[in-house]
């Protein structure tokens, strides 16, 4: 007696004819995520012939929040503290645009002392987002040791953040103006001293991890991105930096203080899963160099520019991107003159990956999946909004 | 040089910005509007018509290669909804540090217009957002389908401004 398998009734089982999209038999419908650990939340429709993929059909959402339309209703103070919830590991980056944005539109000068601040915010959380960005990497490659080790030294940059603004994570530090207020006095020094025992430290992060063996035998040669695809696909940050493209919104369009600091834009050619992985740890370096030169030219005086209860916006609009841990991140406010924006459109690095994921995750084999998704440095948070 | 109001500080020179204009306008004449030039940001209105065309020039010719955003802007008080799109550019070094800007601007009872993806790609995703978050319906689109809201959402598009939040009527 043999067992019996009603075929017809087991979904993406159907090998004899063609399924629902009119795929070729033998194609297997898989649903990757939304609860798979390795993805996030977010789904991935991938349907393999064997263990290839033909095609991914990327599915966000589980975590829209509808950011753009809450900013419609709180005047431009009170949309500080939800627009960072999207990225909470890089919270300054993704306020960042936000400050410029509001600070152009509704002319608000920001004192020098203030830019300075601002970039050293912004470059300790770059490291902050690269590290725990790093740490899933590597947990998610099999190797826990990488997920330890940039856990750990996170903290030290956390601590840092948490001296000047207060909270560990969620600062809601950088204010249309300047930063909500100045770092104690001992900060800079204990900066100093913490950015250069990171520096020497992520020079392990080499010996452990990226010269590791099976590190490159899972990443080196996996979802090669062309030059050409990168630019025309939308890729952005590191990603579009792995392919050999030299763009970094700090060098072509410099916000604050970026024109007077010395620091190189890091690029690489192979366009694989590995250079994704090698850029951003890279990229620490440069953001290390930055800091410590911001704190060495940092002027004294306020920090903050006083506002009026309820800042009124000039009628029109304003578009402005920095580069934030992932790549470009934009704001596109619309303001019609009341204190409230009109319309704020969000640019996320993550959402522009998606087109880019697709293109590699076909043809991809699939145990290849996880190192391409995760070389993405895809947040679905941040995506979603 | 400052940053600090990067829209004051050079707005003597443009020269970047206003080759960018003279290039377009010698190309498409009266056929666009020029709706503002600022420091490193040119906007143009396009109509619907020739969006493609406009597009085809502003990627090939002029270097803006990449797309940073897409964005619908609801105007209910002109009937109107624009569709705003965001091009940069990293393989023309001299128009590289600007963002063009062009928006269609579609009436709002029935907001219809080509998709760009056989221009720029990477605009599938932010073209599905727009059309599920303001209803516009980008012609020629592979999979014009629910993106980010619920898969059982009813109501209005979210973004257009007589959909309010519960709780939030005004």
């Amino acid at each position: 007696m043999g067992l019996e398998i009603d075929r017809e009734r087991i979904p993406g089982f159907d090998v004899e004819g063609k399924d629902a999209d009119g795929m070729d038999k033998g194609i297997l419908t898989l649903s990757v995520g939304p609860q798979h650990p390795g993805s996030g939340h977010f789904r991935l429709i991938v349907k393999v012939d064997g263990d290839i993929i033909v095609e991914a059909l990327p599915d966000p959402g589980y975590v829209h929040r509808g950011e753009e339309k809450m900013c419609e209703y709180r005047n431009y103070i009170q949309n500080i503290p939800h627009l960072e919830r999207p990225m909470i590991a890089d919270s300054c980056g993704i306020l960042y645009p936000y400050v410029l944005a509001v600070e152009e539109i509704c002319n608000i000068p920001v004192p020098e002392r203030a830019k300075y601040i601002r970039v050293i915010m912004a470059e300790l959380n770059r490291c902050i987002f690269e590290l725990y960005w790093l740490g899933i990497y590597g947990i998610f490659l099999g190797h826990s040791t990488m997920f330890m080790w940039p856990m750990a030294d996170r903290e030290l940059l956390i601590d840092l953040a948490e001296m000047a603004s207060g909270a560990r994570v969620t600062h809601a530090y950088f204010v249309p103006g300047g930063v909500r207020n100045d770092v104690p006095d001992a900060f800079p020094e204990k900066a100093k001293r913490h950015l250069l025992y990171f520096r020497n430290r992520l020079k392990e992060y080499k010996d452990i991890f990226y010269d590791n063996p099976l590190f490159q035998a899972r990443t080196v040669g996996v979802g090669i991105l062309r030059r050409e695809d990168a630019i025309n696909l939308g890729a952005t940050g590191p990603v579009l930096r792995a392919s050999g493209v030299e763009h970094d919104i700090r060098k072509v369009e410099p916000y604050d203080v970026y024109d007077e600091l010395d620091f190189k834009v890091i690029t690489m050619n192979e366009g694989d899963s590995f250079a994704r992985a090698y850029v951003p740890w890279l990229e620490m370096y440069e953001s290390v160099e930055i800091a410590l030169q911001a704190l060495e030219r940092m002027p004294s005086g306020p920090v903050r520019t006083k506002l009026g209860p309820n800042p009124k916006g000039a009628v029109g609009e304003v578009f402005k991107r920095v580069e934030a841990a992932r790549g470009e991140l934009a704001y596109y406010l619309v303001s019609d003159g009341n204190p409230k924006p009109y319309r704020v459109k969000l640019s996320v690095p993550s959402f522009r990956e998606i087109p880019v994921m697709a293109h590699l995750l076909k043809g991809a084999k699939l145990a290849d999946m996880p190192s391409i998704y995760w070389s993405m440095n895809y947040w679905p948070v941040e995506a979603d909004r | 040089m400052s940053q600090q109001g990067q829209g004051q500080a050079s707005t003597d020179q443009l020269t970047v910005e206003k080759e960018i204009v003279d290039r377009v306008i010698a190309r498409f004449g009266d056929k666009v509007k020029l709706a503002y030039v600022k420091p490193r940001r040119i906007r143009f209105n396009v109509s619907k018509d020739i969006i493609l065309e406009f597009a085809r020039y502003a990627r090939d010719e002029l270097g803006f290669d990449h797309p940073i955003s897409v964005a619908g802007v609801d105007y209910p008080k002109n009937k109107l909804i624009d569709v705003v799109y965001h091009i940069g550019s990293c393989t023309n070094d001299k128009f590289r540090s600007s963002v063009l800007v062009f928006a269609v601007q579609l009436d709002r009872d029935d907001p219809v217009m080509p998709t760009l993806i056989p221009i720029y790609r990477g605009v599938e995703y932010h073209e599905r957002e727009t059309f599920e978050m303001l209803g516009v319906i980008f012609d020629g689109h592979p999979r014009l389908e629910r993106l980010l809201l619920p898969e059982d959402w009813a109501d209005i598009p979210p973004l257009r401004k007589d959909f309010h939040t519960k709780g939030r009527e005004e």
